[in-house]
Formats: C-alpha cells, structure tokens, sequence
C-alpha cells in the first residue's frame, strides 16, 4: 500500500528541484508516443536537442518564441497566487494585439518615442479590460471565473476573426484576412539583426523582474499573497479580498495584453487570426512549472519554447508531427504537479501501521 | 415577431434543437456526477476531444459503430482515472489537474491523428449513426420526428438522464456519491471509502463526456477535425451551475442551449448577411457565460466541491 506521509516541513532541496525532475521526467515519458509512432527514439531527442540549442540562430529563436511566453506565463503565474484563475490569457493576447494594431497602424503619426509607448499602453489596456470583466463577474456576482476566461477566448477570436475580415481588413492585402500593418515607427526594434529577438523580450524581462519586486516587497504584494494564502483570513485582517482580486485581474490581463503587442509589433507587422500558436494556454504551464515564481518564470518560458523550437526541427527531419511538443509541454504540467506531493510528503511503500493514526 | 414564431414553431427547429443539445446532454451529465462527487472535471474539453477522435477513428478501423463508442468511452474512462488518481488519491489542485488532463487528452488527441494519418487534409469519413425508424414510434405526429427520428446516441443521451437522476435519487449509492460530494467525513463514519466513491463517479463520469465527443464525429459530422470540440466542454460546466447539480434541469439546459444554436443559425440565414457571421457565432459562448453568471448567485455548490479528503483531517 502507498501511505503519503506529510512532512513538517516542505522538502527544501526537492522544492528547487522539483520543476527540473518534472521537466526531465516529461521528456522522458515523451519516450511513450514517439515509441508509438514508431519514431527512433534517441535520434528523435537529438534531432530535437539540436533543434533548439545546435546552433547560435536556433537559440535566438528560442528566446523569440519564449518572449510571449514569460509573458502569459507571467499573467498567469500573478493571478494563480491570488488564486485567481485566469485561463483566457490567449483571448487577452489576441485583444492586445488587436489594440496595438488599432493604435500603431496609422490612427496617428509620430516618432517612435511616441508610438513605441502608445502601441504598448494601448496592448496592455486591452487585456487589462478584457480582464477585468471575468474578475467583476467573480467579485460581485460569483460566476467561477474558469469558465468566464475559457468561454471568452473563442468569444474574442470570433471577434478577431470578424475585424480582420471586416472592419480592421486591410485593402491591399489580396484578400486575406488580415489587418494592416502597423507603422515601422510603432515597430518593436529588433535586438539582434537577422533574428526574431526584439524588444519585447526586454518588457517581457522587466515585467518578471517587476512581478516579483511587487509581490515580494509592497503592500499590494502581500495583501495578493494574503489572499492567495486564504482568502477568508485576509478577509478577516481587513484586507479588501475583492479590491486585491480587481488589482490582480488588472495587472495579469495587462501582461497577457503585452504578449499580443509583442508578436504583433515585433514579430509579424500585422494581425491574423493564427498569431499565437496558443500562447495563452502554455503560459499556464509555463507558470506552474516556474511554481507561480516570477523570476522562474523566465527559465520555464525558455524550457517550453526550447520544446516547441525543438519538436518543429524533429517533425520536419523525422515527419513527425510537431503535436509532440504540445505533449511534452502537457507532461511537464502534470509532472510538475506530481513532484508535489513529493516535496510536501514523505512517500512510504509499506503496511505496517504506525501509531500515527 | 411572427418570423421568430414561425421559427419556432416547427417539428424541424425543435428536432435541431435536441440534435445540437446531444453532446452537450452527455458532457452536462458526466461532469454533474463529478461534481456530486465532489470533483471538478475540468478535464471535459479534452476528454470529449479524446472521445470524438477515438470513437472515430476506432470506427474508421473497423470496430463498428457501437465499437467506436465503446472505445470512446473506454479512452474517456482511463482520463477520469488519471484525473481521479490526481485530485482524488493524491490531493492535487482540481483546478490545475483538470487544465493538465485537457492540455494531455487534446494533444494526444492530435498527435495519434497526425501518426494515423500523416498526410492526409482531408479525414477519411465513416458511415455515421442514421436517423432511427423505429415502427410507429416515429411515425407519431411532433414527438416522432423530435425524438424517435434522432440517431441512436439522442436516445442513449436521453436515457441517461433518466437513469442518472433515479441512480442519484433513489439508490443507496447514488446517496453515498451525493453525501461524498456534500460531507465526505459523515461517508467515511458510515464505513464506505471516500475515494473510491469519488474515483468511481469520476471514471464513469468521464467516459460519459466522452461518448458525447463521439457523438460530434460519429454522428452529427462523419469525421475528426482539429478543435471540433470548441468548448463544447466549457460549456457544459456553466452548465451545470444552471442546472443545480440535478440531472433534469441539465436536460432542460442543454436543450435550451441547443435550441438558442438552432435559433441563431436559422437568424442568421433569414439576415442574410446583414451582420457578420462572427456575432451570431458568438451567441452560444455569451450565453453561457450569462447563464453562469446569473445562476451562480444563488448556487448551492456540493459543499466539498474541489476541496480534496484526506482520510482523519477535517
């Protein structure tokens, strides 16, 4: 018989390596479908390894692709500690991305100091509000907000999907459905030529070191953990649990907001309805992988887009399908979830009974 | 107005209306007994995902239709044992376990489609589940065409309510599940184990959403797609919180809900075009969302409802 036994005292050395073991462990049962598939099996991982770091361009095209993902890992990793359950980091990057679009695509003119900030204030106003209507919902009304973030992911990508089919359409486009482009003035600079870093990694870098100072050392900061902690004894100590939740709401909206803006003003130019490869919902793993730590954010974002870079190069080397990483990802959140039990417990494989009971 | 009337007021609206609702019936009521247990099952998207693809592709090889379905529901039911195996026996977030089944159950979903067929744009199609003739029965006037001219999983759906609601009412352990997902601690003093109870009706659970994922590629369509579920799942947790957690209420829901579907599409084509697709496509998420809402003020949650047992802790 398995007896859980809880420690007194988390495991110190098992809690800093737990996310390592669990993202180690997801490889490895990744074993299983490639097996499947009848993929050979060690070749697949060096081809995939290879993929992501073998060369100085597939690094940088990590970090591109982990730059949305600190971001909406971010988004998520602040509201779970308030336990505020934001599952529609996707529909918010696609809102940010909309409203960057809207706002640097001509609406006005002026040099990049300008636009730059006005593309990047208007992308993160739009998650902020797109946001804030679930977290309102909970607050006033009790409606799990789960299900209110889900359902409004598909509500906004119809939403995109009519803008850029009609009102946002852009007429040179030949057709296809997208907006136009934004300005070169509202660009995200690029950080390294001929790659796809740009300067959204730095907000994305800035926000992780953000999060954390205001976590860790203000007010607010404590009153989220208070609430996260229990929201019935922050109650209790006068803290106002709805006015912190509306705090948290705006600020993890406004981050998974930023993502948008990135992709859209650093990357692509201009919106279509596939611009994130579901950035939003990784961002969840990406946070609870990092254990809802802001700093940790940022080496868990590099490990999952390390996945999604390296299972691209596996599927076109080995034509296999590059699902394999959204499986991987899916591993290591379970995974993650595993190894905590072993910190939080001693796990005995015996019966005899202790006088415990 | 007379428009609308005359939409509403045909055999063929109300027989679209229970269509539309079949997944959804299936998906309402296995995540209902979850949640009577005590468990959120917020790994019903992919479950039904994993559901559509198998009962499909299991078809596709040869299994047969019934085959088919029995196989999605057997897929469905490992996916509840994992998820019971995290929230039940080991205590875990419901919450992140649910997200975590759905993120695995989708992507495994995809991956085994993409190897099966690695090449393919367009799926190969089954023969799906036909509209039933039975004799008499769907000859009746109104009721034959609404009810008996349905394939077989509307009915398979409609008894189910049956039999789960007199299961949860009338049976010692229908009472066991519901007092399980109410006060575990009064179970476990009666001499029954809590996490077996829950393990159960999670597994059952489950397999029945995915039924309803079977439902969408072996009967309403006639093959797989990617994202084919389309929240169907999220869905069907709003809901439950318009049901109150009873089995007949959800019928009620999920038919409602078809029956707005129905109504939008129909809107649409008598419009025109004169709005863009896009909003009448919206309508089912917004509604939902505005069912939870206005139903969750005065919800009577199970009192136990994502809060794991832990045997001698209170």
């Amino acid at each position: 018989m398995i007896r859980l036994e809880p420690r007194t005292q988390p495991s110190r050395l098992l809690s800093a390596l737990a996310p390592v073991l669990a993202a180690l462990a997801a490889l490895c049962l990744a074993a299983i479908p490639l097996l499947a598939a009848g993929a050979p099996v060690l070749r697949s991982y060096q081809v995939m390894f290879d993929g992501a770091f073998g060369s100085l361009f597939s690094l940088t095209e990590v970090v591109a692709r982990a730059t949305p993902l600190m971001l909406t890992g971010l988004a998520a990793a602040i509201a779970f500690r308030a336990r505020l359950f934001n599952i529609g980091a996707e529909g918010q990057l696609y809102v940010g991305a909309l409203a960057a679009v809207a706002a640097g695509s001509g609406l006005f003119e002026g040099p990049s100091v300008v636009m730059i900030p006005a593309v990047l204030i208007a992308g993160a106003l739009a998650g902020m509000a797109m946001m804030l209507v679930p977290t309102l919902l909970k607050v006033k009304l009790g409606a799990d907000e789960i299900v209110v973030t889900l359902l409004l992911n598909f509500v906004v990508q119809l939403f995109v999907q009519m803008m850029i089919e009609g009102p946002m359409k852009d007429p040179m486009s030949l057709g296809w459905p997208q907006t136009e482009p934004i300005l070169d003035s509202a660009a995200l600079p690029k950080l390294i030529e001929k790659t796809r870093v740009h300067a959204g990694l730095i907000v994305a870098l800035i926000a992780a070191i953000g999060v954390h100072v205001f976590v860790k050392r203000t007010v607010f900061g404590f009153r989220l953990r208070a609430v996260g902690a229990s929201p019935d004894a922050a109650h209790f100590a006068g803290i106002s649990v709805g006015r912190t939740m509306l705090m948290v709401g705006a600020i993890s909206g406004a981050l998974a907001g930023l993502a948008g803006v990135g992709e859209v003003a650093g990357l692509k130019g201009y919106l279509t309805n596939d611009l994130s490869p579901g950035y939003g919902y990784a961002g969840i793993v990406v946070a609870v992988l990092a254990r809802l730590s802001p700093l940790g954010a940022i080496a868990s974002a590099l490990f999952v887009a390390a996945v999604f870079v390296g299972a691209d190069s596996m599927s076109r080397a080995l034509n296999l399908s590059s699902y394999i990483a959204n499986l991987i990802v899916a591993l290591s959140l379970l995974s993650v979830l595993l190894s905590e039990v072993a910190t939080r417990y001693r796990i005995r494989l015996s019966s005899v009974r202790k006088a415990a009971a | 107005m007379s428009e609308v009337l005359d939409i509403l007021m045909t055999v063929s609206f109300w027989a679209a209306a229970l269509r539309i609702a079949t997944p959804l019936v299936f998906g309402v009521i296995g995540a209902l007994l979850c949640e009577r247990a005590g468990v959120l099952n917020l790994g019903i998207e992919g479950i039904m995902t994993v559901g559509a693809m198998t009962g499909w592709m299991a078809a596709w090889a040869g299994a047969g239709l019934w085959g088919g379905v029995a196989a999605a529901a057997g897929m469905g039911a490992l996916c509840g044992l994992l998820l019971a195996f995290l929230t039940v026996t080991l205590g875990l977030s419901q919450h992140v376990s649910g997200l975590g089944v759905t993120l695995l159950a989708t992507s495994a979903s995809y991956f085994t489609y993409r190897v099966a067929l690695p090449n393919v744009t367009t799926p190969p199609r089954i023969e799906p589940f036909q509209p039933l003739n039975l004799p008499f029965l769907s000859d009746l006037p109104i009721v034959g065409p609404i009810l008996f001219q349905q394939t077989a999983l509307t009915i398979l759906a409609l008894a189910l309510v049956a039999v789960l609601s007199w299961f949860l009412a009338r049976t010692p352990l229908g009472l066991a599940i519901r007092a399980v997902g109410e006060n575990p601690a009064a179970v476990e003093a009666q001499g029954m184990d809590v996490h077996h109870l829950r393990i159960g009706a999670v597994v059952v659970g489950s397999a029945i959403m995915a039924v309803g994922g079977a439902f969408l590629t072996m009967s309403a369509f006639n093959a797989f797609f990617f994202e084919m579920v389309a929240g169907r799942g999220w869905i069907c947790i709003a809901l439950v919180v318009f049901a109150s957690w009873r089995p007949g209420k959800a019928l009620i829901g999920a038919v409602l809900f078809g029956a707005f579907d129905a109504f939008q599409v129909r809107l649409q084509q008598a419009m025109g075009g004169a709005l863009p697709g896009q909003i009448f496509l919206m309508i089912p998420y917004l509604l939902s969302i505005l069912a939870l809402v206005v139903w969750s003020r005065n919800a009577d949650y199970p009192k136990a409802l994502t809060i794991p047992y832990v045997r001698g802790q209170r």
